[in-house]
């Protein structure tokens, strides 16, 4: 069938099985706007590219496809970029297709014009610039393959405007590739006893569960793999659903801002085990303390992070789901210590909060709370900050997948756009964004998509006007000397939410917060919930 | 630290180039040398790297090309069986008396006379990276106007069959 390469883009896109596309017009990408309505696409408006990113990750993650988003040339990519190295640094896979110049403008410096393929290099999986219509489909049907297989990432299409207008002869999708472009190890025999041996050694072992889990849908096989040897369980920022939060084994989020539970394990620990981990530094904050100190084995599915960051003793390459699977099946070869699991659990199953505050809310308490008065399959997403590292602490996740991070790149300005792609992907379940004060105000501009989409979020915003995670640092590292971290002009939030439309309530302190929360999830629609914190309140722990 | 030779097939398309290179500056790796050229197969392209470096920068150059989606094959070369050459064009000075000089020290390297003139010679010299460097030593006693050096390309030799 004859069409323009614009509604060919558009077809593959439906045909890849996405049925939202997160974007932002502008002259390079007008031939596939104006075919959008014919597409059966739905297209969401968000107020900033950036935002778009976000959200088509979220979706994709939420629903279980590749997200996709839509940009023009020029200041379209440059904002998407962010987004992009974002996705990047969570291996979440993300396909963006971008407009350019037309061909014979490429290179002139042409209004709008960046160099695309030059500026996502270093944060894309892989990126293509178009340069004749015969390439576009068998690339677009690529982009996507590449964008979920092996360890997914975001992939980037440059489309230059007059190839959007030509006509291609549009076919159906056969599945070719021009090579095998997939990952095609086996998982290694030798490696695989060796690792089974050390673990039978092993007197403290410890799991280090990352985002592979979930990526792998590996939740299951982890859970059993862990419960048959009994090995304590803790996780990385972006491995904190592989397992139940009320497994007895389940330790939490280790490193830099872990829980005291999980960090104690993993400096008492003589072998570690990393699934679906790449090791950052906030997972594990000195590498050559630990490689002296432990037997490291890691399992990845990227062999390039395997001896990047910590020389591994034993490694595994290939997909989580797939060894834990074979290392189940000869489970019976191993015996674990039991103590060992036991004294790691105790201290990590008692309540933190029994100190309450009666001029602002506790953090902590708060979140307990609210993980007990939300339901397992809630989704919850986060910005970047004290806040974030406080639900990863202090919020008890039931399932994988539930919570919707910046792990890696650490990106404020996340979690609204991303709420908001989630939604539209889980449009039954509760969705609720956590926002510091700081991210929002970066991220406040996708309120308008919130409610132009029609998605219902509840906000939970956690204020104490400083951009606490650094005003923490300044403490730490700087002699309180704070500097550039005071929020100082202060927009009133009721304002905002009404400015939206948007029912407010604000929380003062610990005895409002069971009100608070019930009055949020009860409300139909989105819902503002403000909670006034005091900057002293940190991150480290305060569970003794 | 050590040299290491690595081989990568990639495929012949815009941009390959590009993307390896911002790789090796990303990652803080340190590349003596890139030499690229296409096989006998148009849609292939070889390219020989000298990396400098200890075995793990080795090992995570390797892996890290072998995610590049348009690259097929990487190739750490065993020095013992790997054939290498660099080819190199050096302008001498020479005036017409230090000319029969230079001749037999060029012979005597096998290297070729290709331009002359009343003041100076072009020199081509193709070999090992060190023959070249003990060559260059010797025309700087004369005088180096200009020169010109290839990276790398290197080859596993065949085993008989």
């Amino acid at each position: 069938m004859e069409m323009t390469a614009a509604e060919a883009i558009l077809r593959v896109i439906k045909e890849q099985g996405t049925d939202v596309v997160f974007g932002y017009p502008g002259a390079t990408t007008a031939p596939i706007y104006d075919r959008l309505p014919q597409s059966g696409l739905r297209h969401i408006l968000t107020r900033n590219e950036q935002g778009a990113a976000h959200a088509a990750v979220a979706y994709g993650i939420a629903s279980d496809k590749v997200g996709v988003c839509i940009v023009t040339s020029g200041p379209g990519v440059t904002n998407l970029l962010t987004g992009i190295a974002n996705a990047y640094m969570d291996s979440v896979p993300l396909v963006a297709i971008t407009g350019q110049v037309a061909c014979s403008q490429v290179g002139t410096d042409s209004f709008q014009e960046v160099d695309t393929t030059g500026v996502t290099t270093p944060v894309t999986k892989h990126n293509y610039l178009i340069k004749n219509k015969e390439e576009l489909l068998p690339v677009l049907r690529e982009a996507f393959i590449i964008a979920k297989s092996g360890r997914p990432g975001p992939v980037v299409v440059d489309v230059p405007l007059d190839i959007q207008k030509e006509l291609v002869e549009f076919t159906p999708d056969a599945g070719e590739m021009r090579r095998n472009i997939l990952p095609t190890q086996k998982i290694d025999k030798r490696s695989l006893n060796r690792l089974l041996r050390a673990l039978g050694r092993a007197k403290k072992p410890l799991i280090i569960a990352g985002g592979g889990i979930m990526k792998s849908g590996a939740s299951e096989e982890l859970t059993r793999f862990a419960q048959a040897l009994g090995i304590p369980v803790a996780s990385t920022m972006m491995g904190l659903t592989a397992l139940s939060g009320t497994h007895p084994l389940c330790l939490g989020m280790v490193g830099r801002h872990g829980t005291d539970a999980a960090n104690q394990a993993y400096y008492e620990a003589d072998t570690v085990l990393f699934i679906g981990s790449r090791i950052s530094d906030r997972t594990v904050p000195d590498w050559d303390e630990l490689s002296g100190r432990a037997t490291i084995i890691h399992i990845d599915i990227d062999p390039a992070e395997i001896n990047k960051n910590i020389p591994a003793d034993i490694s595994l390459i290939g997909d989580c789901k797939e060894i834990l699977s074979v290392l189940l099946a000869r489970i019976g070869e191993v015996h674990c210590p039991e103590d060992w699991a036991k004294k790691c659990a105790d201290k990590s199953k008692k309540k933190a909060f029994s100190k309450r505050s009666t001029h602002s809310v506790t953090p902590a308490f708060f979140l307990e709370l609210l993980s007990e008065k939300t339901s397992d399959d809630t989704l919850i997403t986060t910005e970047v900050g004290q806040h974030q590292i406080w639900v990863a602490k202090h919020y008890t996740f039931q399932k994988p997948n539930t919570l919707l991070t910046s792990g890696g790149f650490g990106t404020m300005g996340f979690g609204l756009p991303a709420a908001i792609g989630a939604k539209l992907a889980r449009p039954a379940q509760t969705v609720i964004a956590l926002e510091g004060d700081g991210s929002f105000q970066m991220a406040m501009p996708e309120l308008a998509t919130m409610k132009q989409a029609g998605t219902e979020i509840k906000i939970v915003l956690f204020t104490n006007r400083s951009l606490g995670m650094v005003r923490e640092y300044q403490t730490l590292m700087y002699q309180s000397n704070y500097v550039g971290v005071d929020l100082g002009v202060y927009p009133r939030f009721d304002k905002i939410a009404e400015a939206y439309d948007i029912p407010y309530r604000a929380i003062r302190c610990d005895s409002e917060v069971s009100a608070g929360i019930d009055a949020m999830l009860s409300c139909p629609g989105s819902f503002l919930l403000e909670l006034v914190i005091d900057e002293s309140e940190t991150t480290v722990s305060q569970e003794e | 630290m050590a040299k290491h030779i690595l081989n990568a097939l990639v495929e012949n398309r815009a941009g390959i180039l590009a993307k390896m290179a911002s790789l090796f500056a990303r990652r803080g790796f340190n590349i003596d040398s890139l030499a690229v050229g296409v096989t006998q197969n148009p849609e292939v392209s070889a390219t020989t790297i000298v990396v400098d470096g200890d075995a793990q920068t080795v090992e995570q150059v390797e892996k890290q090309l072998s995610k590049l989606i348009d690259v097929i094959k990487v190739k750490t070369l065993a020095p013992e069986t790997t054939v290498s050459r660099e080819l190199s064009l050096i302008k001498v000075s020479c005036t017409a008396e230090k000319r029969a000089e230079i001749m037999q020290i060029v012979d005597i390297f096998r290297a070729k006379i290709i331009d002359i003139c009343d003041h100076a010679v072009i020199i081509e010299m193709t070999g090992t990276g060190q023959k070249i460097d003990a060559f260059e030593e010797i025309m700087h006693t004369f005088g180096i106007l200009e020169m010109s050096r290839t990276g790398m390309i290197a080859m596993t030799r065949s085993k008989a069959e």
